[in-house]
Parts: structure tokens; C-alpha cells; sequence
């Protein structure tokens, strides 16, 4: 059955939240199995993510890191390329923020530091996605597979720099120096202290990742490289005999997509750790791949999947104060059958549903 | 000097061990067109459940056998979803690295209170070293002597199984019916299915065989290179032996010399931690732990010969389209 068979809200209404519901009964069960309450802990889960200022701060400030590594995700799903390596470009992301803020924290404002953390979180993200991309497309080295072997080398990389370039004189600790005033991202607590964020680090590059995400959907559907990358995703052959060169192509789409997985660092070391530091990409990048696939891999959709990312984040830990034993590895667990049910099993119910609608589309076409 | 080489020797062929069984298991998988980014995934849920049923029922065999069973039965997760719902392989591979990290965690939390580690294993839940007989006698005679009591004698018998894995795996593939039409079902899965042969059970059955294998994997982890079962404790050991699978171009006599220089890089960087190397000055041993990876990615970008994976790999196979 293909897609184009089914109404418009069915496949992009209904169908993912079936997806959606059917992860969500077996998290149920995987917390029946250890003895508590799922509904209780549905109520814990709903309540510390946004049932108070702080909580809903934390529950932005997770879904800030999402919607870079998503829309990321997207960007590429859309040219029909796998990024899977936003872990590692995120990383290398931290490495150009880490750069632009320790140059230039002790001279100017936070405003004046910000054009150059973006600009260089987004350059060293989309570096360490060229070579993947540029082997993909010249030399026909799967991206899939050399993405994630870079994730692996971004890895020791980064522990070599912080631990032996970077690292602050006389500290045992694997991390460059806390940057100053002019390194930091004002928390939007401070900005408006009305919403009583309390001391959720959710700070100004929320607006940063609502703002990519109107440039990505410009791009994808408003330019002419955004139509060539869909028509390469669509179709990679007619796209080439339609005169859409495939190297530029693919080069472009990874490069745009590592830059807006790198740009996840602005949020976590220019917004909240202010320091560059060992592991603080911890799975965002891979919760990226959730993010877009339950987004359909348009940005409105990125930014509800990754706000209820954010939600099962602050609500899971949360959850693990509340009910010790469920502990954040739960979150995993749930992440795991989201990306089950809404990526590897997308279409399991739609044979079933698609039966659903056939009576009545037989009937329309007796009446016509 | 020659002492200190059998010492790196010995380790490379404990650390190679799990990377060669899991890349025996990836070799299986992948050659009958079903890519596998979850062994990492299979070999956590296998090394969580050998060790938890090796500490309940003091017996090593036991626990083998229940990592097989998480193994496979994580196994046919992804081929319920690659291949009966056609869906995509990347993303179910995904998604069992997600569910084995979080629920061995989170099980092991659960049940032992240990932070998500199972309890120190009793006598008996343990795979002893086998030591090979006259290996304390033979151990005085120069040369001869260290390399048959150290290197081959006093592994224990996962070691030996892997080793004998790939003989049996080569056998398997290239001079059976069975590894025939698995060959050609990651080759051409249209052609096997015009011959009247089954794509589906197939592709099935090498779910399964590279689920059995990624549980002696994690069982050789947790119940005989370790003593229980710790959080993460395959810690990227099934994304290398994916590079290793690559890096061998799906062969099975390769995938072992792969293996074992992985497990070679391995070995140095643990010995060369803050050495110096006349000549090159200290080298980091971040640089030994990237170098399979950046090995991998050098070979796949076809500048040390070239890496062909099975033409169908990664696709679904769709019955009607072709």
C-alpha cells in the first residue's frame, strides 16, 4: 500500500500517533514489569515537565538541543542521505563555540561573542560532516557507515584535546576554563523573570533553534537548492538526468546538516555549562534520528517531537526522584521504541488501516 | 622483548575475541542483505543476560544460553522489522542499541540494586581458563615454550569457539546449499526468489544465526573475560567490529586477521599508556583507540583496496516490484 493511498491527516496525523501510542503501551509494560505504576508514572512524567515554571524551562531547554539535532537529521533525510553522525558533529560544534567564546569572552558582550559561536559551531560541525559526505559522493563509501565511524574518532579526539591542548593549567578536570560574561548566553529566566524558569538553564538559543527552523523550511521548499535536494531524495537518477549534480548535491545537504548538529553546542556550552567539557553531546545527536523521523522531517513536526523529547527528558528525571526505580534509563528505553515504532515499524499499522479506508474510497468511485 | 611480545599477544587474543564474534555475526546478517548497526545492542542484552542467569544459577553454560536467547530474540526484533515490515535497517538497528542500553540498566537497577550492575558471579557461573596439558612444563623451553603456554594454552572456551567460528563460518558460507543461496539472497534477493526460495525465512534464519553469535559475544563479556555483567560494558565494541566486518570486506578468514590487529591497536595502547616511542615522541593512546575507525574510513574511501558490501544490503526486498 503507498503512502499516496491514504488521506493527508491519516499519514501525517494519525499514523504517527498510533506509532507513538503503541511505544508508549510497551514503556507501560517495561514499568509494570518493575513493579510500578504506569498511569502514576505518566502523571509523575506530565507533571515535572510541565507542571511548574522550572520544569517547563528544563523541558525547552532539552528541546532546544532537538530541534538542532533534528532539524540535522532532517535536512538530510530529505536529499535521502542517513546522517547518523550528528553525535560527532555536535561535538566538533562545541569545539568551534568553545573557540569563538574563549577568544572573546573577556572583551566583548555575550551579543558580539554569539554571531561568531554560531559561526563557529556551525563551520566545525559541517567539517566534520564533509569528509563522510564528500567519500559518499565522490568515492561511494556508504555515509551511513562513515558517520558513525567519525563519531567514534570526534569521540578521541576530543578527549585528546580537552585532556592535552585545551585543558585548564593546573585542573585535573578534562575541560577548558569557565568562560566569562561575554561568553554566556543570558538564561531566559533573567530576560523574563515572570515565567518563574527558576534554574532551568533554558537561555536565548531557543530562539537560535525557532529560528533554523523557519531558514530549514525555507530552504527545503522556498529555494532552488532545497527543490534540487528533494528531487535527489525522491528520485537520485531522474534528479541527475534532470541536470542536478549529485556531488554538489550531497555535499551541500551534509554540510547544512552537520552545521545544524554542531549548532546544538550553542545551547549547552555557550547557554548552560559554559565551559567545553568531556560527553556533554550524551545521545542528542542520536535522539536526533527520533526527533526527525517522529517530525516527518518538517521543522513544525521537529519542534513538537522535540519538545515532547524535552518532556520525557525532565519529566524522566523527575520520575527517577520520585519513583526510584525507575531510573533515566527509562528515558532510553521509551527513546529506543519511539524510534522503533515511529521509524523501523512505521508501517506496520498501515495495511490495517489502509483496509479501514478502502470500503468507503470504493464506494466514492461507484457514486463518481 | 620477546616476553613482553607474547604478553601484547596474549591480550590481543582476549581482546579480539568479542570483536570476532560479533563481526562473525554482522558477516552473517549483512551477506544476506540485512545491514546490522545493533550488534552493539545485542552483544549489551547478551552480556546483561549471561551474567544475571550465570550469578541465579551458578552455572556458566545457563547463562550462555539465556545470552544467546536476548541476543536472538533482539534478533528477530529487527527482523520483524526489516524484513517482515520492509522497515528501514538503519533505524531498527538504532533503535536496539537505545533499548538494550536502557533496559540493561535499567532491569539491572531493578532487580540487583548494584547501579544497574549484576552482583560478582559465584563459583560455577564463571568460563574457567582451559589449561592445555604439560603447559607448566613446557613453559622453561625457549620460544616454543612461552607461545604454547601462554599464548595458546590457558584461554577459556570462548576463545577457542570464536576461533573455530570462522573455519566453521567459512564452511558454512562457501561450501554449503544453505551459504549459497544466503549469499545470493544479499546479492540478488530476486533471483533466489524466482528459484522458488524463500527470501523471507532466509533472511530470517541469518537474523537468528548472527543473533546466536552476538550472544556468545556479550556472554564472553560478562561470564568469562569479566565476572558479571556492568553498564555499558560492550562501551563501542559492536560499532568496531562492524568496522572490522567492513574492513574485511565480509570474509570470514579476513574478518579474523581483522579482528585480531584490532584487538593488536588495542593491546598497544594499553601497554604504550604514557610510554614514549624513540623517535616519534609519546603517542597518544586516543590516537590507537580512533585508528580502526579512521582505518575503516580510509578503506571504505577505496584508497587501500576496495570495500563491496552485498549488492542487496540494506534494501527490503519488495516481492511485487520486481
Amino acid at each position: 500500500m503507498s503512502a499516496g493511498q491514504l488521506p493527508r491527516w491519516v499519514d501525517y496525523g494519525l499514523i504517527p500517533l498510533l506509532n507513538l501510542a503503541a511505544a508508549f503501551l510497551v514503556s507501560g509494560l517495561v514499568v509494570v514489569l518493575i513493579g510500578e505504576n504506569p498511569l502514576k508514572a505518566v502523571e509523575v512524567l506530565v507533571w515535572g515537565s510541565l507542571g511548574y515554571g522550572e520544569g517547563i524551562g528544563f523541558t525547552l531547554f532539552y528541546a532546544t538541543n532537538f530541534i538542532f539535532t533534528g532539524l540535522a537529521v532532517a535536512v538530510a533525510f530529505h536529499a535521502g542521505l542517513f546522517n547518523i553522525g550528528g553525535e560527532g558533529q555536535a561535538y566538533l560544534g562545541g569545539l568551534g563555540v568553545a573557540f569563538a567564546c574563549l577568544a572573546l569572552d573577556r572583551f566583548v558582550p555575550w551579543y558580539v561573542t554569539l554571531p561568531f559561536a554560531i559561526l563557529g559551531s556551525a563551520l566545525m560541525g559541517a567539517a566534520w560532516a564533509l569528509i563522510p559526505a564528500w567519500l559518499q559522493a565522490t568515492r561511494g563509501s556508504h555515509v551511513v557507515i562513515t558517520t558513525i565511524m567519525f563519531n567514534f574518532i570526534a569521540s578521541s579526539l576530543m578527549v585528546y584535546l580537552l585532556n592535552n591542548v585545551l585543558k585548564k593549567p593546573g585542573s585535573m578536570q578534562s575541560e577548558t576554563r569557565t568562560f566569562e560574561e561575554g561568553g554566556r548566553l543570558p538564561f531566559l529566566n533573567d530576560i523574563f523573570p515572570s515565567f518563574g524558569f527558576g534554574y532551568a538553564p533554558v537561555n536565548l538559543s531557543l530562539f537560535v533553534a525557532l529560528a533554523a527552523c523557519v531558514l530549514v523550511w525555507l530552504l527545503i521548499w522556498r529555494t532552488k537548492l532545497g527543490f534540487e535536494i528533494r528531487s535527489y531524495g525522491a528520485n537520485a537518477s531522474a534528479a541527475v538526468y534532470a541536470g542536478i549534480s549529485p556531488v554538489r548535491t550531497i555535499v551541500l545537504t551534509m554540510l547544512i546538516s552537520g552545521g545544524l548538529a554542531g549548532m546544538m553546542a550553542i545551547n549547552e556550552i555557550m547557554g548552560s555549562q559554559h565551559r567545553l567539557l568531556i560527553d556533554f553531546v550524551t545521545g542528542y545527536g542520536f535522539v536526533g534520528i527520533a526527533v526527525a523521523l517522529m517530525g516527518r522531517a518538517h521543522p513544525v513536526g521537529i519542534v513538537l517531537a522535540a519538545v515532547l523529547f524535552g518532556m520525557l527528558y525532565q519529566g524522566g528525571a523527575e520520575l527517577s526522584f520520585e519513583m526510584p526505580n525507575i531510573t533515566r534509563d527509562m528515558i532510553i528505553v521509551i527513546q529506543g521504541l519511539v524510534i522503533l515504532f515511529a521509524g523501523a515499524l512505521e508501517h506496520m499499522f498501515r495495511p490495517a488501516i489502509g483496509r479501514f479506508f478502502t470500503p468507503s474510497r470504493a464506494l466514492m468511485a461507484k457514486e463518481a | 622483548m620477546f616476553e613482553t611480545l607474547i604478553l601484547i599477544l596474549d591480550s590481543t587474543v582476549r581482546l579480539s575475541t568479542p570483536l570476532l564474534l560479533a563481526c562473525l555475526a554482522g558477516l552473517y546478517s549483512e551477506r544476506s542483505g540485512v545491514v546490522d548497526i545493533g550488534l552493539e545492542g545485542k552483544m549489551l542484552g547478551a552480556a546483561f543476560g549471561a551474567g544475571t542467569v550465570a550469578y541465579l544459577t551458578a552455572n556458566a553454560w545457563l547463562g550462555l544460553l539465556a545470552g544467546i536467547g536476548v541476543s536472538v530474540g533482539l534478533g528477530l526484533v529487527h527482523g520483524f522489522a526489516s524484513i517482515t515490515n520492509r522497515g528501514n535497517q538503519i533505524v531498527s538497528g538504532v533503535a536496539i542499541n537505545f533499548l538494550a542500553a536502557g533496559l540493561t540498566a535499567l532491569l539491572g537497577q531493578t532487580w540487583f540494586r548494584q547501579g544497574g550492575r549484576t552482583p560478582a558471579l559465584p563459583e560455577g557461573g564463571r568460563f574457567r581458563d582451559i589449561v592445555w596439558p604439560f603447559a607448566e612444563e613446557m613453559r622453561g623451553i625457549p620460544v616454543i615454550g612461552p607461545i604454547y603456554s601462554e599464548l595458546l594454552s590457558g584461554h577459556n572456551i570462548l576463545v577457542y569457539a570464536a576461533f573455530l567460528a570462522v573455519p566453521l563460518t567459512w564452511w558454512v558460507l562457501f561450501r554449503t546449499r544453505f551459504g549459497l543461496r544466503l549469499r545470493a539472497v544479499g546479492e540478488s534477493p530476486a533471483a533466489v526468489d524466482t528459484a522458488g526460495i524463500s527470501v523471507t525465512w532466509l533472511r530470517y534464519r541469518a537474523v537468528v544465526g548472527c543473533g546466536a553469535l552476538c550472544g556468545f559475544a556479550g556472554a564472553y563479556l560478562s561470564i568469562a573475560q569479566g565476572a558479571g555483567f556492568g553498564v555499558n560494558m560492550t562501551a563501542g565494541k559492536g560499532f568496531i567490529a562492524l568496522a572490522a566486518l567492513i574492513f574485511a570486506k565480509w570474509r570470514p578468514a579476513s574478518a579474523m586477521l581483522t579482528c585480531l590487529l584490532f584487538g593488536f591497536l588495542d593491546a598497544i595502547a594499553i601497554r604504550m599508556q604514557g610510554q614514549e616511542i624513540p623517535g616519534i615522541g609519546e603517542v597518544p593512546v586516543q590516537f590507537f583507540q580512533a585508528l580502526p575507525y579512521i582505518l575503516t574510513v580510509i578503506l571504505l574511501a577505496g584508497f587501500i583496496g576496495k570495500a563491496t558490501p552485498p549488492k542487496a544490503a540494506g534494501i527490503p526486498y519488495v516481492k511485487e516490484r520486481s
